[in-house]
C-alpha cells in the first residue's frame, strides 16, 4: 500500500534538501587541496560530530551510517531495501572467506549496516554453517568457500560471489513492488556483466569463465556480450550500440572512468522522476541511491585531490547529482 | 417514528458518517506527510500545519447538512416529524452529495495536500501557490453542499 510510506517520503524531501547540489560539488572540486576539500565536507556537516575525526573513511563511512540509519528510523521493512543492500551483504561474504582462509583478521573490510555484520559472518564461515546465511546465499557461498580454500583460485572466488550478488539481486527484483527497485536491479546487473566482459577481454578471459561470471539479464543477451568480449573491444562497443547501453559504448570507446562515470549517470537519470513522486518507496530508494552516488562522488574527488590531480581530470570523474 | 423519519435519519447520518470518514483519511495522510517534515525541519510546522487542515472541511460540511436534516425533520427539537416514504427518500437523496462527494473530494484533497506538503518542504516561498493544489478540490464539496442544503431546505415536510 503506498500510504504506508507518506511519513518517510516527506522526511526525505527535507532531507533532499541537504544533499550536495552540482554547485556544492563544483566548489568541493575548485578547493586547492586535500586538507581544505576535507575540511569544506567537514562544514556542510559531514562526519561524526562526536569523534570530529579528519579521516577521510572516517567520515565517509560515518555518511553511509547516517543514512541507513535515517531510513531505518522511517521504514519498519528494511527487505524492500534488499537489492541496494544486497552487494554489501555479499561483500561481507567474499571478505569473511578470503579473511578466514589467510588466517588474518584486518580492520574495516566488512559493512556493518549489512544484514550480516562482519564478525558474524566470520563465525559462519569458520563454522562452514552455510544453514545460518539467507536461502539465496548458501550455494553461492558452498562454491566460493571451494574455490578459495580448497583450489586457492581468489579469482574464481571473486567472480562466483560476484555472481551470486547479481543473481540475488534480480530474484529480489522480481519481488519488488516498485518499479524503479526493478529498473535499478536491471541496470546494475547489465552494467556488472558489461563490466565483466570489458575486464575479461583485457585479461584475456575465455568465454566460459565469463559467462560463469555474468548473471542473466532482460536488456542483455549475456551470450552474445561474451562472443563479443573474445572478439575484442571493438565487438563490445559494435554489440552494445544495439542495446539500451548505446551511450555506454560511446563512453566505452572514450576510457573507462568515462564508462563507470556513465553507469552512475545513467541510475541517477533513472531515479530523477521519483523527486515528483509523493507516495510509494520510490522516493526513499532514490534518496538512498542518490545518497550513495554523492558520497562515492566525494570519495572520487578527495582522492583526486590527495593526488594532486588537475581540476579537469577531477571533473571527467564527477558524477551528476540528484538535486 | 415513520418509515419516512427513519429514511431521513439515514440521509443525516451518512453525510455525517461518509463526509467524516474521507476528512478523517485526508487530515490523517496530511498529517503523516506534515509529521515527516516537520521531524526533520520544525520551522515548517505552520505552513505544514494549514495545508493538513485543508481536507478537514468536508466532515464540517457533512455535519452542517446533518444538522439541518435532523432540524428539518424534527429531530432535534425532541419531536419529530411523521415523514411519508417519499418524503423521507427525497430526504435521504438530499443529503448523498454531500455524503459521497464529501468521501472522495476528502480523499483526493487529503492526498494533494500530501504533494502540496513536498513543495513546501522544498520552496517555502510557494507556500501560496502549494495551498491552491489541494484548495482546487475543495470547489466539487461546495458544489456538493450547496445542493444538498439547497435540496435538504427545499423538501416540504
Amino acid at each position: 500500500m503506498a500510504d504506508k510510506y507518506i511519513y518517510a517520503v516527506a522526511r526525505i524531501r527535507a532531507l533532499e534538501m541537504t544533499l550536495m547540489s552540482q554547485a556544492a560539488i563544483e566548489q568541493l572540486v575548485a578547493t586547492d587541496s586535500y586538507k581544505k576539500a576535507v575540511q569544506f565536507i567537514i562544514e556542510k556537516g559531514w562526519g561524526d560530530s562526536d569523534k570530529a575525526s579528519m579521516d577521510e573513511n572516517d567520515i565517509l563511512r560515518a555518511e553511509t551510517d547516517k543514512t541507513w540509519a535515517a531510513v531505518a528510523e522511517m521504514v519498519d521493512d528494511m527487505s524492500v531495501f534488499n537489492v541496494i543492500r544486497l552487494p554489501d551483504l555479499y561483500h561481507n561474504l567474499k571478505a569473511a572467506i578470503k579473511t578466514v582462509v589467510a588466517g588474518e583478521s584486518p580492520a574495516h573490510v566488512f559493512f556493518d549496516n549489512a544484514e550480516i555484520d562482519g564478525q558474524k559472518m566470520l563465525s559462519i564461515v569458520r563454522d562452514k554453517a552455510w544453514d545460518r546465511l539467507p536461502e539465496h546465499m548458501r550455494d553461492c557461498a558452498r562454491e566460493a568457500w571451494d574455490c578459495m580454500a580448497q583450489a586457492g583460485d581468489g579469482q574464481m572466488c571473486d567472480a562466483v560471489i560476484d555472481r551470486g550478488t547479481l543473481l540475488a539481486i534480480m530474484k529480489a527484483a522480481k519481488k519488488a513492488d516498485d518499479s524503479l527497485l526493478r529498473d535499478y536491479a536491471e541496470t546494475t546487473v547489465a552494467v556488472a556483466d558489461i563490466k565483466i566482459a570489458v575486464r575479461s577481454m583485457k585479461t584475456g578471459k575465455n568465454k566460459d569463465f565469463m559467462k560463469r561470471a555474468m548473471a542473466e539479464c532482460n536488456t542483455l543477451d549475456i551470450d552474445r556480450l561474451a562472443t563479443a568480449a573474445v572478439a575484442g573491444m571493438e565487438e563490445i562497443e559494435r554489440y552494445l550500440a544495439d542495446t539500451a547501453y548505446a551511450g555506454g559504448a560511446e563512453a566505452l570507446s572514450e576510457s573507462a572512468s568515462a564508462f563507470e562515470r556513465w553507469c552512475d549517470n545513467r541510475i541517477i537519470e533513472t531515479i530523477k522522476p521519483q523527486k515528483y513522486n509523493p507516495f510509494t518507496v520510490g522516493p526513499i530508494v532514490a534518496y538512498i541511491l542518490a545518497r550513495l552516488n554523492e558520497i562515492k562522488t566525494v570519495r572520487i574527488i578527495l582522492t583526486c585531490k590527495l593526488n594532486q590531480l588537475p581540476e579537469e581530470a577531477i571533473r571527467e570523474r564527477v558524477r551528476e547529482m540528484y538535486v | 417514528m415513520t418509515m419516512g423519519t427513519v429514511l431521513a435519519l439515514v440521509g443525516a447520518a451518512l453525510a455525517v458518517i461518509l463526509a467524516g470518514m474521507g476528512s478523517a483519511y485526508g487530515v490523517g495522510v496530511a498529517g503523516q506527510a506534515a509529521a515527516g517534515v516537520v521531524s526533520e525541519d520544525p520551522s515548517k510546522f505552520a505552513k505544514v500545519l494549514i495545508i493538513q487542515l485543508l481536507p478537514g472541511t468536508q466532515g464540517i460540511y457533512g455535519l452542517l447538512v446533518g444538522f439541518i436534516a435532523l432540524s428539518n425533520i424534527g429531530i432535534l427539537s425532541g419531536t419529530p416529524k411523521e415523514l411519508t416514504v417519499a418524503q423521507g427518500l427525497m430526504m435521504l437523496a438530499a443529503c448523498l452529495p454531500i455524503a459521497v462527494v464529501g468521501l472522495v473530494s476528502a480523499m483526493h484533497q487529503g492526498k494533494t495536500a500530501v504533494a502540496a506538503v513536498g513543495i513546501v518542504v522544498k520552496k517555502p516561498d510557494q507556500f501560496g501557490k502549494a495551498m491552491l493544489f489541494p484548495a482546487m478540490v475543495e470547489t466539487y464539496a461546495i458544489l456538493a453542499l450547496l445542493v444538498s442544503i439547497l435540496a435538504v431546505n427545499g423538501i416540504k415536510l
